[in-house]
């Protein structure tokens, strides 16, 4: 398969995706400058983490008109594979191409460690490997993380199998208390109606490889590629 | 040249952190009397042009663009021509 990472202004995960891609997984990656209008010829973008634009005005707010994105909105409208993480995932917000807006955490404080995350579906290419109700530690660093969306938005997500991750305590119980940053029912994930566009908070490029802490991020990355039937 | 200023709000219902913190300090701090606070952000702009109309409707255009996300906020702005 043949990734490619944007990069963006203050991205700082780049190089991690880069590195899980290419040297733990062995796939094609190439670098997308932000400047780029030409996505042709990859099979799945990466909105790698980091703090695009400063985060100036809102996380995500400036980056989503670099003209890369008028690509990737065609990219993901014609049914391309794309998934942003962290500052990716607030991009793809801020972009309309998922639903809802983050907010600051609740607690006003930088939360950068290990959580754990339910899988809510394994209808998506990014969850296929993955047991539903199954539990991956995976590490989350952000500020702004608390996911929120109106009811009637969250009940048609719902509905349509649209919520992928939720925060949970390490036996997979949702609960305020293992909610880090007060995420609208502990939601860490979510994808588009038709499942090609994921956005989550939690870094699975910084949990694929056991000297890290955590491989479980590669149930993220081996869904994907099973589910594009690349070789590994 | 005409000058602009935007407020931007929280939307209701949503729930705003920051502004339930200083709250908390300024009772804290012995002011009793406030009831609720909300953190918002101002901006001032410099514009051409002279024709409030066309001031007004391509202020709230960047505002829904740009300067507001829609969906958590809401936005007022009073343009001096």
């Amino acid at each position: 398969m043949r990734f490619g990472v944007v990069v963006f202004p203050g991205s700082n995960c780049d190089h991690d995706c880069f590195y899980v891609l290419d040297k733990v997984l062995g796939q094609d990656v190439d670098y997308l400058w932000h400047g780029s209008t030409d996505v042709s010829g990859f099979d799945c973008l990466v909105l790698p983490g980091g703090f695009s634009y400063g985060d100036y005005l809102r996380t995500g707010a400036v980056a989503r008109f670099s003209p890369v994105m008028s690509a990737v909105e065609k990219f993901a409208a014609g049914g391309g594979l794309v998934i942003g993480i962290c500052n990716g995932f607030q991009i793809l917000l801020e972009a309309g191409l998922l639903p809802g807006a983050m907010m600051r955490n609740t607690g006003l404080k930088f939360i950068c460690r290990f959580v754990d995350i339910r899988v809510e579906t394994t209808s998506t290419p990014w969850t296929s490997g993955a047991a539903r109700g199954q539990v991956l530690r995976i590490p989350i660093a952000h500020n702004e993380g608390n996911y929120q969306v109106d009811a009637a938005a969250l009940e048609e997500m719902k509905r349509r199998g649209q919520v992928v991750f939720r925060y949970c305590s390490p036996d997979g119980g949702v609960d305020g208390e293992h909610n880090p940053n007060g995420a609208t029912e502990s939601i860490a994930g979510i994808c588009s109606r038709e499942g090609n566009v994921l956005g989550m908070m939690p870094h699975p490029e910084r949990a694929s490889e056991a000297e890290l802490g955590s491989e479980d991020g590669l149930v993220v990355w081996r869904s994907l590629l099973s589910h594009c039937g690349a070789a590994v | 040249m005409a000058r602009a200023r935007v407020f931007i709000t929280l939307k209701e219902g949503i729930l705003d952190p920051q502004g339930k913190t200083v709250l908390r300090a300024l009772k804290s701090l012995g002011y009793d009397e406030v009831e609720d606070l909300r953190v918002g952000k101002y901006m001032e702009l410099e514009l051409t042009g002279d024709d409030r109309g066309t001031l007004e409707s391509r202020l709230g255009e960047m505002s829904e663009k740009l300067l507001t996300n829609p969906i958590i906020e809401d936005y007022r702005m009073e343009v001096d021509v």
